[in-house]
């Protein structure tokens, strides 16, 4: 099949697939503003707000990276810079070896798929095992997350079951609360034997150095619980300039990616833990990770770097709900993705230059962002971007014929009446591929060309006298 | 091994140069998003109950409730913070086994564990955990069901004055509700890693 590589991963998706991402991502967008619509009275004013808030910080990185990084090294915490993935990588496996380390629970961080590191830990002997059930999932399955806040938005529960049973978590058994009982028991061990327990970063406070994390089942806690250091993996455009925005920004996240008022687990960590605690990391890493930000942060779409990763731009595009997560060969998938994605190639662009194609420039995304990023914008000037840098652009039809066309008034006139013959003729016959795609899957509409130029002929004639 | 840390400031001060001026930083009230009209004339205590059963949480007032509820649900091994047990252990009668040290190599055997809150947001129904006022965070994670004690004067009305109230501890957590999944099939299931059932008791 032609067409854009989305289009043809779009069509190779079985319709459960389809059917399942596109129903749960509609209830979950509902609920989402629903909740936001019912709870304040404006609650664009809040994304416009926190948009702004992002905005500030990440174009003062300069000032609150160092600020963070002096109030982390105040409270006990170690922290490392890493350029690029391979030296994150490498400052997780250094802190480990120093430890005599080589056993790690993962709770969900994007940034550590984006690094690959759990293959990089492999290669160098150390099991490093995802704990959120979803990535549990994914990991076992050699998979790969299709959602940022659902990685396994894509499977079924007779999947997952036989996957349990491959892997001698038990017979098979579908029932999704058994599958979750299963996973406790398994999981709630590996945490106790683990060295590490590695987290992500939804946000850090330059003010405090204090890191902000989310979670729903209590993954990160638990891996920060049981463990005895800790490794947090933060990308630069994590943070914020004070604990009071955290404020804002938590209550946005949480209703924003689940519609729930606060995510389940809210963890405000600034150091090592307690000397009066028992349990918990006596050694506390955090590793600054740029990979491509500050290309980025260069470029003219740095307002992509707002992102707080909700997922709320996924559940409403109209493209995702049609194709899925994997669709976008990338970490991250949907709008926020087909930005970010290419962007983080950095020289690489023009292999990803085609996810900006992805979107018909609704603007959904942009209007439920909690951070008010301006996503078809961006698209836009990505797009753009591929059209200087000279990106081939397979399954785009020629606009050539059409911009003639439509610059000479004689000629598009006479168009507007040929194309009358679209009525009678079968569209197969009409040699177009663009028109042929199109009509694959879809009729095309009764050809209506002219009406317009008629309608406003009529209205430039004088109105009748009033009676 | 070599660290990036001149190299990406420099990078990072490079991408802002060219900047004509930076982004302000918006003066905005912290209050913007509290839900006014839920916390207007209430006890705080009462919201916080209506709030966590919102959550599937269960505020509690008295111990012997506490107790009950343990005995009906079949929970009779567990962990309770060694502060807290001499003021308790008189309502726990026959039939209870509770330990005042968490021994991690045992954790299936803990059926609940008690531990004293730092505090608690009525707004959103949530418990706060401090590490210096949490005797064992196992203790108050790893149980099917996990009791906080929340004193009537540590709940505040909203996420904003909790924020405020982090104070210097390296280690809070605001527990909203027990810990849970959707990610099979979207269906709710709850007691994945932490509790299946989060309880505040409410003491004076
Ligand atoms: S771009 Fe906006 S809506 Fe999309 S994931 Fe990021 S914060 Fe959420």
């Amino acid at each position: 099949m032609k067409g854009q590589a989305i289009d043809r991963f779009a069509a190779t998706l079985p319709a459960e697939t389809r059917a399942s991402v596109y129903q749960s991502t509609k209830a979950t967008h509902e609920k989402r503003t629903r909740l936001l619509f019912d709870q304040f009275a404006d609650p664009d004013r809040l994304r416009a707000l926190a948009g702004e808030i992002k905005q500030h910080a990440i174009e003062n990185l300069d000032t609150y990276l160092p600020q963070a990084e002096a109030r982390l090294r105040a409270n006990g915490a170690q922290v490392h810079w890493a350029g690029t993935a391979e030296a994150a990588c490498a400052h997780v496996l250094r802190i480990m070896r120093d430890r005599g380390a080589t056993k790690m629970v993962k709770a969900k961080t994007m940034v550590s798929e984006e690094i690959e590191l759990a293959d990089y830990l492999g290669r160098h002997g150390i099991e490093a095992l995802e704990t959120d059930l979803g990535e549990f999932i994914i990991q076992i399955d050699h998979d790969h997350p299709s959602h940022i806040v659902r990685p396994i938005i894509h499977k079924n529960r007779r999947e997952i079951a036989t996957s349990f049973e491959r892997e001698g978590l038990g017979a098979y058994n579908d029932d999704p609360a058994t599958i979750t009982r299963r996973a406790r028991h398994h999981l709630r061990h590996k945490y106790l034997a683990a060295d590490v327990g590695l987290t992500g970063a939804n946000f850090l406070s330059a003010e405090s150095g204090r890191i902000a994390l989310v979670t729903n089942e209590g993954n990160s806690r638990f891996s920060v619980a049981a463990t005895r250091c800790h490794i947090v993996l933060v990308g630069i455009e994590k943070i914020v300039p004070r604990d009071r925005d955290l404020g804002l920004l938590l209550n946005l996240l949480g209703r924003s990616a689940t519609a729930q008022d606060l995510t389940v687990y809210t963890e405000f960590i600034s150091g090592p833990r307690d000397p009066a605690q028992p349990d918990g990391p006596e050694e506390m890493h955090v590793i600054f990770v740029d990979n491509g930000r500050t290309e980025v942060l260069a470029g003219e779409c740095r307002e992509i770097l707002r992102c707080i990763r909700c997922g709320a731009c996924l559940n409403v595009c109209p493209i995702y709900r049609q194709a899925s997560g994997h669709a976008y060969r990338s970490v991250y998938p949907g709008p926020v993705g087909a930005v970010l994605s290419p962007l983080l190639l950095k020289e690489n662009f023009p292999q990803k230059a085609d996810l900006p194609k992805a979107s018909s420039l609704c603007g959904a995304c942009h209007e439920v962002c909690p951070v008010n990023i301006p996503i078809p914008d961006l698209l836009l000037r990505l797009r753009a971007r591929a059209k200087e840098e000279n990106v081939p652009s397979p399954g785009t039809p020629p606009m050539g014929p059409w911009a003639l066309l439509a610059s000479q008034p004689t000629a598009w006139r006479a168009a507007l009446v040929a194309g009358r013959a679209l009525n009678v003729l079968p569209t197969r016959l009409i040699p177009v591929p663009a028109l042929q795609a199109w009509t694959a899957s879809r009729e095309l509409p009764g050809w209506r060309g002219g009406e317009f130029r008629r309608w406003l002929k009529a209205r430039r004639r004088p109105a009748p006298p009033a009676r | 091994m070599t660290d990036d840390r001149e190299s990406i400031l420099s990078r990072v001060r490079g991408a802002l140069a060219p900047l004509h001026e930076r982004a302000p930083l918006p003066a905005y009230d912290s209050e913007i998003a509290v839900l006014r009209s839920l916390l207007a004339g209430r006890d705080l205590a009462e919201l916080l109950a209506e709030r966590m059963r919102r959550v599937n949480g269960l505020a509690l007032t008295s111990p012997a409730a506490v107790v009950a509820h343990l005995r009906a649900g079949g929970h009779r091994h567990g962990y309770c913070d060694p502060a807290l047990w001499p003021e308790l252990a008189p309502h726990f009668a026959d039939g209870f086994t509770v330990e005042t040290r968490f021994d991690r190599t045992r954790v299936d055997e803990y059926a609940f564990g008690i531990t004293r809150a730092a505090g608690a947001i009525a707004e959103s129904g949530t418990i706060i955990l401090k590490d210096r006022t949490t005797s064992s965070r196992l203790g108050a994670l790893a149980p099917w069901v996990h009791i906080a004690v929340v004193s009537r004067a540590d709940i505040f009305g909203d996420v904003t004055q909790a924020v405020a109230a982090l104070g210097e501890d390296r280690n809070v957590v605001w527990c909203t509700g027990p810990s849970k999944t959707a990610d099979v099939e979207g269906i709710l299931i709850e007691g994945v890693h932490g509790p299946g059932e989060q309880i505040a008791l409410i003491v004076p």
